[in-house]
């Protein structure tokens, strides 16, 4: 029965996926092609003063897209410093430098990772018009970068990649904006709330008194998830029954983080004028997807460990509307995806289970990804792939007609190893340093044991891939976690993108060479094989160690 | 030289659009989606706040103890999950207890609740429900399992001094099924549950 529920859910998900792909994907890839600016759009390139037919270098690119992040967390940091200030500040103080910092960073940076508990922390001025805008136009950055990169294979002997502010203006107003208008309409018939209410204390049917939380959250909360951000407008997160009341309402927010990163390979294939190839790059990515959702579910239901034993089932921090499949579904979802959100305690997973959002989000988040995020670092595998693929049979590799030198591997290669670099060492430091380690164990951590070092892990595999969730007992506004994981998110966001756009400019200028004999084809279930395992391999080999030490030390005791 | 004044003119340019985006998305749109909310689904958008006798007494989304002054369960209502938000179904501070699987502390409160939900309702303990003795994720879960509310139907009945039956035939009527008859769980609404009840001595 369980089983057969679930499979209803998921059926019903990918059939809705299913719907979507193809008109969402070449709708994309309409605007992205498209030389026709909108009358609005061409006053507001006029207010802002840049010529919108103008392409630029992908230096140029970079150099807007860093200049546009940067005024942006200035933004962000400066009306969390001066919230007493704003309007519906709800009586709370300005936010602290160390804690306004991580979380200026964490939302440019599309993570959404919280030091803070939303609702004793900032007021609806600072979320809708700082977090929430943010929610917006980062993603529309990561969709900016994917296309900017998928033109590098498209365009022949091209010095420019597209021009930054009408691709950001685009999926900031023909694409999230009308989307989040629609989707805010169906989470407030599903219960979402949306209002300026503030806090209402009322008498409750025993005598008792409760604070009823208020907020524009509706709004929020669609373009949380179909910009696959994450950040709660409550601590709970998507937990909250404020923030998704419903089975229904649940499904539609997994719909909402899925929609676009499973569309974009379809954009991908109409762009390099070839669908079969936006549609091996999907079948990457759901082959990842629903493997791992088997798997997490499985130990979820299974519910091994001494507390969940005891309880009689893996109920702690979950919600009894979602109950074990709905969560898993979510948490699959969140994890693979570079959202964040979440609507259970991670934390309180079984030890196996809640080594999966960690193995999700170690993939690179490429099963589907973030938006954009995900098929650039998809993309980037492919990559990666044609070239293990070359070395095996001796022939100068090749994807999509473009040639794949020295210089393009190298960039690749850098690309992979930012990641892995960035978890592993903010882990380790925050062991090796006797001081930090002292504040770490004492301060931070909430949970004895192993499961406290996947406290940590989970923490800087979050940051670094921009997801956001988290082991949420850990305790992260402190000095060492504000500093270390906004480096973590900063880095993690911005040194991939570098190497992105320097491969897009590289493989721009190059003309397309001709397939032959010898080229590994990149659209049959050949290399969607090779791709999944690059993938898990790349991964496995990385990680492995440090997870013997958290969740497989704790789940095989 | 030309270079430096190509960053300034980015910067600008950077700076007027995100001004304006602010503006747009940050104002105008959830202005415009705020009206919406309030036109169309008042009740909905304000926080589907429950009335009793023309007072408001909770939400039904979002859970609250049925306890009294001290914080002991009040056996004539029928009681929520545990609460890991603040004191207790703390509206301002919603909130998980985020403990693992092996955390000692976790086991020794699953323990003692499985005792107390047993001993309160006058059961087997290993006819108490998982949803009965675990946190949940926002600690403002406001729904239990069909399984513990039908385990607390005599306890309730017993302290109101009313038939068991009629309070089974409450309960079994406030069983909301799954979405579309697949999404989610099957859950009952314990304000709501609660409310129904007293309105039946009303």
């Amino acid at each position: 029965m369980p089983v057969l529920l679930a499979t209803f859910q998921a059926a019903t998900l990918v059939l809705m996926l299913a719907i979507t792909h193809r008109p969402l994907g070449a709708f994309m890839a309409h605007i992205f092609t498209s030389d026709k600016d909108m009358a609005l759009e061409r006053g507001f390139y006029r207010l802002i003063g840049v010529a919108p037919r103008t392409d630029q270098t992908w230096q140029s690119y970079l150099r807007a897209l860093l200049a546009f992040s940067v005024i942006g967390f200035l933004l962000v940091y400066g009306m969390q410093r001066l919230q007493p200030l704003l309007p519906y500040a709800l009586g709370l103080p300005a936010v602290p430098p160390g804690l306004a910092f991580n979380t200026a960073v964490s939302f440019v940076t599309n993570t959404n990772w919280q030091n803070y508990s939303p609702e004793a922390t900032l007021g609806y001025t600072t979320q809708m018009a700082g977090l929430a805008v943010q929610n917006f136009v980062s993603a529309a950055v990561g969709i900016a970068v994917a296309i900017a990169f998928v033109r590098g294979f498209a365009r022949r002997t091209s010095g420019t990649i597209g021009n930054f502010w009408v691709d950001v203006t685009r999926g900031t107003l023909r694409l999230l904006l009308p989307m989040a208008v629609l989707g805010a309409i169906v989470l407030m018939i599903a219960g979402v709330i949306q209002n300026f209410h503030g806090f209402t204390d009322i008498t409750t049917l025993t005598g008792g008194t409760q604070s009823l939380p208020g907020g524009p959250v509706a709004s929020q909360e669609v373009i949380k998830e179909l910009g696959t951000n994450g950040g709660g407008f409550f601590n709970a997160n998507s937990s909250h029954p404020f923030e998704n009341p419903t089975g229904w309402s649940n499904l539609f927010e997994i719909f909402l983080m899925l929609v676009i990163p499973f569309a974009l390979p379809y954009t991908f294939g109409r762009m390099v004028g070839d669908k079969r190839q936006g549609y091996s790059i999907l079948a990457v990515m759901a082959t990842l997807y629903l493997a791992s959702l088997v798997i997490l579910s499985a130990l979820e239901y299974a519910g091994s460990g001494t507390a969940p034993m005891l309880a009689g089932a893996a109920m702690e921090g979950k919600e009894q509307r979602f109950g074990i499949f709905a969560t898993t579904l979510f948490g699959t979802t969140s994890t693979l995806t570079s959202t964040g959100a979440v609507n259970s305690m991670h934390d309180s997973y079984t030890a196996l289970g809640g080594m999966l959002p960690m193995l999700n989000m170690m993939l690179g988040e490429v099963a589907p990804g973030g938006v954009g995020a995900g098929l650039y670092g998809m993309l980037v595998l492919a990559v990666i792939t044609v070239f293990i693929g070359g070395l095996l049979v001796g022939r100068t590799p090749e994807y999509l007609g473009k040639k794949i030198g020295p210089s393009e591997i190298k960039l690749a290669s850098l690309y992979i190893l930012v990641m892995p670099a960035l978890v592993l060492v903010g882990t380790a430091l925050s062991f090796a340093v006797p001081a930090i380690r002292t504040d770490v164990e004492t301060t931070s951590i909430l949970n004895p044991g192993n499961h406290g070092l996947s406290e940590v892990i989970y923490a800087f595999t979050s940051a670094s891939n921009n997801n956001g969730s988290a082991f949420a007992g850990l305790t992260g506004n402190t000095p060492w976690f504000n500093t270390a994981l906004g480096l973590a998110m900063l880095l993690g966001r911005f040194v991939p993108i570098l190497f992105v756009l320097a491969l897009a400019g590289a493989l721009a200028r190059q003309d397309k060479v001709p397939a032959t004999a010898g080229t590994l084809p990149t659209h049959r279930p050949l290399f969607v094989g090779l791709l999944v395992s690059v993938t898990l391999i790349v991964t496995a080999l990385t990680f492995f160690p440090i997870l013997t030490l958290g969740p497989l030390a704790e789940g095989l005791r | 030289m030309s270079s430096s004044r190509n960053g300034l003119r980015t910067t600008l340019v950077a700076l007027r659009a995100m001004i304006i985006l602010t503006l747009v998305l940050g104002v105008a749109y959830p202005l415009v989606v705020t009206g919406i909310g309030a036109v169309l689904l008042p009740g909905r958008a304000g926080g589907s706040t429950v009335e009793v006798a023309g007072a408001v007494v909770g939400s039904s989304l979002i859970g609250q103890s049925f306890t009294d002054a001290t914080g002991n369960p009040l056996p004539e209502y029928f009681q929520s999950r545990p609460s890991a938000a603040g004191e207790g179904y703390d509206g301002a501070g919603s909130s998980g207890s985020n403990l693992g699987p092996e955390n000692p502390d976790l086991i020794a409160a699953i323990q003692e609740r499985r005792q107390q939900v047993a001993a309160f309702n006058d059961v087997e303990v290993d006819a108490v429900p998982p949803d009965a003795v675990t946190a949940s994720s926002s600690g403002l879960d406001p729904h239990i399992s069909p399984a513990y509310a039908r385990l607390q139907v005599a306890r309730v009945a017993a302290a109101r001094s009313l038939p068991e039956t009629t309070v089974r035939e409450l309960v079994e009527a406030s069983i909301a099924s799954r979405d579309l008859g697949f999404l989610g769980e099957e859950t009952v609404n314990v304000l709501e549950l609660n409310v129904a009840l007293d309105g039946l001595e009303g």
